[in-house]
């Protein structure tokens, strides 16, 4: 590798232009940066090549040699001859070298896709009407783009399984699979549960689970996702919405420390499925299945709704005075959370140093499954330690909260959404006072004198700094619950009530404009808007020496934390 | 008139096979000086027997004629990794049937060419991949290897040397498609048979087990002990320049003597083959079209010129009667002669059934990996068998052409072409009885009313 990454780099010529292309890579990716579409559907840029579907059929040369003695051939202007081979070659199985020469668009390529598409729909059956992939199909798609628009076929189509279910969350349609072996693939190479394969053979291969085996591992999902065509398709998701109606907002998934990226497809307000966004840095283009449940919560029968005091509703503002009233002059303990935002973290920081309060943290755990579920279970622990509202590893208990209350020094407690009954505190025991801030009813909420509810990650915008110290954002996607105000302006709120000259703006962009001031801080410099779709690394050096339980996975190794941003 | 002789057969591998009395053992394989090449194999050095076989010019009997020399040559002896020698024994080509003969008749043959094989390839471990019909043919092979190991022709230290060398037999699950080397290499390793993708997974770098891989034809492996004894120099100097050694052909169809004959390349035209060897058509029928090397080769019309040029440059002006039995006489006429299955059609045959018959067998083998083959052998079928249903339409020809079109040079594996030259040729050559078919053919049958 050069230290310069330009001898990283060959010319090749394509469709007549010669273009700088990165040495190694092959002809689908080679044009696709130079914004030519080589259209094709089993191979994915983050699976084994397969080259089985024949869509990406092109025209390649290279500069003609001398077989005898490794001369160049020229032609009778003294330039290099290009030996043109005579059949069309798969995009996604040839690599770059320099001087190749590429025809995308020459007769014999435009013949070859019209060729694939028809021989793809012979026995494709007529479902678009009816079928849930209808919209983001690339059989739909490249047929207009590339096919003769007509059909010649006039035989009876083959007959598959129409609703083969082949997990808990995966339902197939043998119909309309166009055997790109995608799916298996995935399940060898990513997930390492080689479930699936064909059966039978020629056109009536059929796709499904090996005997005795389903679809059931946490990336199922992905393989809806990464099915070309509406032959997978997810059982939640499946008959419920039209995709073209659905609003996609990019968002960060908040299961685990992973910090997938991911895209949150809603109408009018409601959440209607959650699918992976690339980032090759963090989660490739997968996430996991219980991660795609999260969006659940939102309209969960736990769901928080409405402020209340001591068990009467009230309106918000209300409960934020309440709140006020409650805390001011005593000796305040906070329960911080790793699922809050950078920003809702900063803010509590900045309560509790400016009403003196003790601070207390628990993380939540799990087993690492070495791909997307991380043993932290909590988006944000990091933010913790980024915010400064802990130094410390957190454990998965309030043991230090626990030995202070039983030591009398704490008068009054905010909580934000943790449950204390499960971790060392007996709230039968709990005589002082508590404001509980979070999204989710649970044992604490009911104890609380002052309940005010916040959003969840899809109703909000903020940031999250995951296992890799990759500080990434997320936007709102849906509003909230009625009559509720953004999380930010309940904390902003808090601090202006309980300290005197307290100015604190609710506004992100302001915040943010606070928290990046200090150089010493990780996120000097940083303008939340300003933050990349794909994230900024941070350099988290500084947190090396804590025990992080998170374990070897994707993109992800414990040593690597020490990356400089 | 002068009478023509008849040809005569030079039996080299097929020299034993059908004398009274010879059977497959062993005790009559040694008998015959069986093993006596393995013995002067091990006194050579590997290499030597390689360039042996490269100076023989011995082109693979499979169907590709491919040199086997050069085939060994490719090997990649660098990497370290373990080499294995494959005989490809999926016979499968319809209208072959020559190396079931050899591993009936005379198993010892091919074990011993194996071996020479595989000691100068230095193969660490040798498998004969049979098609799942020849129970027999397996169960002969098993005996026979049972037999050489005990006597150290095979197996470990052989022949008390510090070579060793495994020879297992595994036996196919009834797919045309392992016929094909990488889809038998894959079939080998316990999976599906879907052909690899070249490159990067040529076998003789990136074979079995992603280790360099030679794959050989029965007969071409017979060969090699056959060219050991005779030396390489005069090896090549049986048949033609470019298509040394004998050939096995299997001659099928409406012929009086339908059988298997072994001559040296060149020795004969397809119409002595037809009209002497094989004792001419049945009485009163006339030769409509001959596919001269197993079904995926391109059918030959009967009344038809060929002219061209030979590689050598010299001018041919031939009838189909003309055409050498070789592997660039067929070849130069457009078709090849492929594994040396001539299927021969008299008047009496529809070639649009015929077409109906080869699509169906090309539609129910195809692997269904890659996306013109799967789709287009299929359709193919469905279009023939309509046509025979009494529902041929005037366009059907020119359909067929188009989706065979779209098939050829498009797919992972040769079997695109093994799928779509049959309709090609057909349609090139008997357009007019596809074309009869739309106009006079439909004759449907009355409802069956219940």
């Amino acid at each position: 590798m050069s230290t310069n990454g330009k001898a990283s780099m060959v010319t090749i010529n394509l469709d007549g232009n010669e273009v700088e292309v990165p040495a190694g890579i092959n002809l689908v990716e080679a044009a696709g940066i130079h914004g030519t579409e080589v259209p094709h559907y089993c191979y994915h840029p983050k699976l084994s090549v397969a080259g089985n579907c024949r869509m990406c059929l092109v025209e390649m040369g290279t500069p003609m040699r001398d077989r005898a003695t490794g001369e160049a051939v020229l032609d009778e202007n003294g330039v290099q001859k290009i030996g043109w081979v005579p059949k069309p070659v798969i995009g996604c199985g040839t690599n770059v070298s320099p001087g190749m020469h590429v025809k995308t668009k020459s007769s014999m390529v435009t013949d070859s896709r019209e060729g694939i598409m028809e021989f793809l729909l012979v026995n494709h059956p007529l479902d678009c009407p009816i079928c849930d992939q209808a919209g983001e199909c690339r059989l739909q798609e490249f047929a207009t783009d590339y096919g003769r628009g007509y059909s010649r076929y006039v035989e009876r189509k083959n007959v598959k399984p129409k609703r083969t279910k082949l997990g808990p969350r995966v339902t197939l349609d043998d119909e309309r699979c166009i055997l790109c072996s995608r799916c298996i693939r995935f399940c060898q190479e990513v997930v390492d549960d080689d479930v699936l394969g064909f059966v039978d053979r020629g056109s009536f291969s059929t796709l499904t689970c090996f005997p005795g085996k389903e679809l059931s591992n946490n990336y199922s999902l992905n393989t809806v996702d990464l099915c070309p065509v509406g032959a997978l398709t997810s059982t939640d998701f499946r008959f419920k919405m039209r995709v073209w109606f659905l609003k996609e907002s990019p968002s960060i998934c908040a299961e685990s420390s992973a910090g997938s990226n991911i895209l949150v497809s809603s109408r009018e307000g409601v959440i209607h499925r959650i699918t992976p966004r690339r980032n090759d840095n963090v989660n490739d283009s997968w996430m996991t299945d219980s991660g795609r449940e999260l969006y659940k919560q939102v309209n969960s029968k736990n769901r928080l709704l409405g402020a209340s005091v001591s068990g009467e509703s009230v309106h918000l503002a209300e409960a934020i005075s309440a709140a006020t009233d409650l805390l001011q002059g005593k000796n305040v303990g906070i329960v911080g959370s790793c699922r809050s935002s950078v920003e809702e973290q900063y803010l509590l920081n900045k309560l509790a140093k400016n009403i003196k309060a003790k601070k207390f943290l628990r993380g939540h755990f799990g087993d690492d499954d070495g791909i997307l579920l991380s043993a932290d279970r909590t988006p944000n622990l990091r933010g913790n330690l980024v915010t400064g509202f802990s130094s410390k590893y957190p454990s998965d208990q309030l043991t230090q909260l626990s030995q202070a209350l039983g030591k009398k020094q704490i008068e009054a407690l905010i909580v934000m959404g943790e449950d204390l009954s499960d971790s060392d505190i007996n709230l039968d025991e709990l005589k002082v006072p508590v404001v509980f801030l979070g999204t989710q009813q649970n044992a604490t909420s009911e104890f609380s004198q002052v309940v005010i509810p916040m959003l969840t990650s899809f109703e909000k915008s903020g940031s999250f700094i995951n296992r890799n110290f990759r500080l990434q954002s997320f936007k709102q996607a849906i509003p909230g619950p009625a009559g509720l105000l953004p999380d930010l302006h309940v904390l902003a709120s808090l601090i202006n009530g309980l300290c005197d000259d307290a100015e604190q703006s609710s506004d992100l962009a302001t915040i943010w404009k606070q928290m990046s001031k200090s150089p010493t801080n990780p996120l000097n410099g940083i303008v939340y808007s300003h933050i990349p779709d794909d994230g900024i690394q941070l350099n988290g050096a500084k947190w090396d020496s804590l025990s992080f339980v998170e374990k070897n996975a994707l993109h992800f190794s414990p040593v690597k934390q020490t990356l400089k941003a | 008139m002068i009478k023509k002789k008849t040809p005569q057969e030079r039996r080299i591998i097929l020299k034993n096979a059908d004398k009274p009395a010879y059977s497959n053992k062993l005790a009559c394989y040694l008998k015959n000086d069986g093993y006596s090449m393995l013995k002067k194999a091990f006194k050579m050095k590997p290499e030597e027997i390689g360039e042996e076989v490269l100076k023989s010019g011995v082109r693979g009997r499979g169907g590709a004629g491919f040199p086997a020399g050069m085939k060994w040559k490719f090997l990649d002896r660098k990497s370290g990794k373990p080499i294995y020698l494959i005989c490809n024994a999926d016979e499968s080509e319809p209208g072959t049937f020559k190396d079931r003969q050899i591993m009936h008749k005379d198993p010892h043959q091919l074990i011993e060419g194996m071996m020479i094989a595989a000691y100068a390839i230095q193969a660490k471990q040798a498998f004969i991949y049979i098609r799942a019909e020849f129970f027999e043919g397996a169960r002969i092979l098993e005996e026979a290897i049972a037999e050489a190991k005990s006597k150290k022709f095979c197996g470990d230290k052989i022949l008390g040397s510090s070579y060793s060398c495994d020879l297992v037999v595994h036996r196919g699950a009834g797919a045309y498609i392992c016929g094909e080397e990488t889809g038998l290499i894959e079939s080998l390793e316990g999976k599906r048979p879907n052909p690899r993708i070249k490159p990067p997974y040529f076998p003789a770098v990136l074979g079995l087990y992603q280790c360099p891989t030679i794959v050989n034809n029965v007969e071409t492996l017979c060969n090699v002990k056959h060219i050991l004894e005779m030396g390489g120099e005069e090896f090549s100097k049986i048949g033609k320049p470019n298509n040394t050694g004998t050939r096995i052909w299997c001659v099928s169809g409406q012929v009086q003597k339908p059988g298997y004959y072994e001559f040296e390349c060149g020795a004969l035209t397809m119409g002595e083959m037809i009209y002497d060897v094989c004792g001419g058509l049945l009485p009163g029928r006339t030769l409509k079209a001959i596919i001269p090397g197993g079904s995926s080769s391109k059918i030959l019309r009967a009344d038809e010129r060929f002219t061209g040029k030979l590689k050598d440059g010299t001018e041919f002006d031939w009838g189909i009667d003309d055409i050498p039995l070789d592997f660039d006489g067929p070849a130069s006429v457009g078709s090849m002669s492929g594994s040396g299955g001539i299927i021969v059609m008299d008047d009496t045959v529809d070639m649009v059934e015929a077409m109906a018959n080869i699509n169906a067998f090309y539609a129910h083998e195809s692997c269904g990996q890659c996306t013109p083959c799967r789709e287009g052998s299929l359709w193919m079928k469905k279009i023939t068998t309509r046509m025979c249903d009494g529902e041929a339409r005037k366009e059907d020809a020119d359909l067929l052409l188009s989706v065979a079109n779209q098939i050829e040079g498009r797919t992972i594996c040769a079997f695109g072409e093994a799928a779509s030259w049959p309709t090609q040729s057909f349609i090139a050559k008997f357009r007019d009885e596809f074309e009869e078919k739309a106009l006079n053919g439909n004759t449907k049958p009355p409802l069956q009313l219940i």
